[in-house]
């Protein structure tokens, strides 16, 4: 497990630096896109995308930056897109709320809350008709359990038997909303248990036990014929969309922030390789490694052209 | 040639696409059941079996983006609605999801998807089953909008439609099923996008849009009949993308121009049809361009109020007339609505 830990560990370092690099040049106002940052979230990005292997697929949602960045591990067309430049990975036209990466599984994204969701069972049935064995992942808010599409389509993927693994990401939250506010249910654990399917969850932020908890969750689906429902907890450092802490707003408190950062998943993988017997040199090189890549990329983004005016009405049409 | 009628047409189409391309597949509420979507789905399951042509759970929505992630790993998803007016429970699938899939992938992505919906009328359809939307639909950019009216049509555009690799929704009138015209049996496309002129005329242009070009025949017939006028009758058949070409070359000739379309008139594709025939012939028109559609009110229940809600032949032959200044003829409209008196309801 040593190195299935320092892989973690380095897609979760990826992503929370490329997260603050973001909160550093922010206030240029040349990054014009909203972002939704995975601060708090990287357990689940990294845990989850390391264990549906290269051969699965995976959706999410406006906050994806973590999934992109631990799917494919570049920072190059990541950063472009996020400056609008043609050398994006959507050459600059989606911006950070429409990221995707198909050629590396990772099969789209959508901005309105849930919609995604029954996409990513369409695509677990298109793996299923074709015999494939490919595992379909599709990660949500708590927020999308309230909307009327997440449960049309678990129903639809229990009765249909599909291969697909929905994985709830619970932050507590939609937008400034808490659960309290938004759901007449106890518990959603106790609900999704009651549909043809395998449910697991878990409380932690541990990466190598969101990694088995995944890779149990396919063997499940497998063996099973049925989907699984994986549901996880994380905090949201930031704002719901921005760069900013908001514990000032009222609607939350920094003492549930310091709580969830006694147990910070990035700060406690780096804890378990030194444990592991990693030096602190070793460590600290491949941090720099990443570090000197992603300036290299917002370097090269902000050189970037903007994408040629054609680029407007290309794609729309085949 | 073999006559059929526009559900057989339909049928034969699904029919010989799912033999050729088997990630060709079928599904909605009720493709399956007994009734199989007034005939049009006969016989679809027993030849190809549950696997690709099944019923689905009330679940419109989800059912829609369900469609979109077969259709972008490889799959191509003909979702069926036996009411557009249902379609609006997907609305958020289509637009924010389907019509913008492939642009926001910049092409590495491709959604061959068809989504078959059918408009009611009469026998008491009323607010919610009587909808015809193509310009709700069309005003959403990476949607195809396909709208046919004869049989013939039918058949080559639906095949298209299933081969063609961007999302295409496909509307039918209900009253449609019943049309018989000559079909091919053998397997053909027809290019979306092109327009069908139904009839060639000189005197004045009509623009018809799915049963309104069976009033706009109808109504030609008439003022050939009753006053020697020679009307032109083009059906666009695609609404998204939509060919103006042949409307405007007709309209130079003819400098009169009737809009008729199955649909509200307000901010509907009557507007769109009125506005570009004004953009392109504003020199060479005689007479303002005139809309013909549903009263800007609900579909109500009673015969005689639907009467007054959905426009006919004789609008349309009063409009020619106005137009071009002849005198209201003595019409008898007993035996116009043949179409018609095959659907004795309830759906």
């Amino acid at each position: 497990m040593k190195n299935i830990n320092l892989d973690l560990y380095k897609k979760m370092y990826l992503i929370r630096s490329a997260e603050s690099r973001i909160c550093e040049y922010y206030h240029e106002n040349e990054m014009k896109t909203p972002v939704h940052l995975s601060i708090g979230e990287e357990a689940i990005s990294a845990g989850v995308c390391t264990a549906i292997g290269a051969d699965g697929q995976i959706f999410g949602t406006y906050r994806s930056h973590g999934i992109y960045l631990s799917r494919t591990g570049e920072t190059d067309k990541f950063f472009a897109e996020l400056y609008g430049k043609e050398t994006g990975l959507a050459n600059g036209v989606a911006g950070s709320m429409h990221l995707s990466a198909p050629e590396e599984g990772f099969m789209g994204t959508s901005a309105i809350v849930g919609s995604i969701i029954p996409v990513a069972v369409g695509a677990a049935f298109a793996n299923k008709i074709k015999g494939n064995g490919k595992i379909t992942a599709v990660c949500f808010g708590d927020g999308a359990i309230d909307e009327g599409v997440f449960w049309e389509s678990l129903n639809a993927a229990c009765l249909m038997k599909l291969p697909v693994l929905f994985v709830c990401e619970d932050n507590g939250l939609a937008v400034h909303t808490s659960k309290s506010l938004r759901h007449g249910y106890k518990s959603i654990l106790d609900i999704s248990a009651q549909f043809d399917c395998n449910v697991i969850g878990k409380d932690t932020t541990d990466a190598e036990t969101i990694y088995k908890l995944t890779t149990d969750a396919i063997r499940l689906i497998k063996e099973s014929q049925r989907p699984c429902f994986l549901y996880l907890k994380y905090y949201r450092y930031l704002e719901h969309v921005g760069i900013s802490e908001d514990f000032n707003c009222g609607y939350r408190s920094k003492d549930e922030f310091e709580k969830w950062y006694e147990v910070d998943s990035v700060n406690m993988q780096r804890k378990k390789l030194l444990r592991l017997g990693f030096s602190n040199e070793d460590i600290r090189e491949e941090e720099m490694n990443i570090d000197n890549q992603i300036y290299l990329s917002i370097k090269l983004a902000k050189a970037a052209p903007y994408p040629d005016i054609t680029e407007l009405y290309r794609e729309l049409y085949i | 040639m073999r006559k059929i009628s526009y559900c057989e047409a339909l049928n034969e189409a699904m029919t010989q696409e799912m033999e050729r391309d088997p990630s060709v597949f079928v599904y909605g509420i009720g493709v399956p059941d007994h009734k199989r979507i007034f005939g049009s789905t006969d016989g679809l399951v027993e030849k190809f079996g549950a696997e690709r042509c099944f019923d689905t759970p009330l679940a419109e929505d989800a059912m829609t983006g369900f469609g979109l992630g077969a259709a972008i790993n490889g799959m191509r998803p003909i979702h069926v609605h036996a009411r557009i007016d249902f379609m609006l429970l997907c609305m958020n699938q289509i637009a924010n999801m389907i019509a913008s899939y492939r642009y926001s992938a910049r092409g590495r992505l491709r959604v061959p998807i068809v989504i078959r919906a059918i408009v009611g009328r009469g026998w008491g359809q009323t607010f919610q089953h009587s909808k015809s939307m193509h310009a709700t639909f069309a005003h959403i950019p990476g949607l195809k909008v396909v709208m046919p009216t004869t049989p013939r049509d039918a058949k080559g555009l639906l095949i298209s439609a299933i081969r063609d690799d961007n999302p295409v929704i496909f509307i039918e009138h209900r009253w449609l099923y019943y049309a018989v015209d000559d079909v091919p049996e053998e397997p053909y496309t027809l290019p979306i996008g092109e327009p069908n002129i139904l009839r060639t005329g000189k005197d004045i242009t009509i623009v018809a849009t799915s049963w309104m070009n069976v009033e706009a025949m109808k109504a030609a017939g008439i003022l050939e009949e009753k006053h020697g006028i020679s009307a032109e009758i083009i059906d666009p058949r695609t609404i998204t993308p939509f060919n103006d070409e042949a409307i405007i070359e007709s309209v130079e000739r003819t400098g009169h121009c009737i809009v008729a379309d199955n649909d509200w008139v307000h901010c509907g594709f009557s507007a769109e049809v009125a506005a570009r025939v004004s953009e392109a012939c504003f020199g060479q028109l005689k007479s303002p361009v005139q809309r013909i559609g549903f009263a800007f009110t609900h579909c109500p229940s009673p015969r005689p109020l639907e009467n007054a809600f959905y426009p006919n032949a004789v609008d349309i032959v009063r409009a020619a007339e106005k137009k071009l200044r002849l005198p209201a003829a003595d019409i008898v409209v007993d035996d116009m609505y043949s179409y018609e008196r095959k659907f004795t309801g309830p759906f």
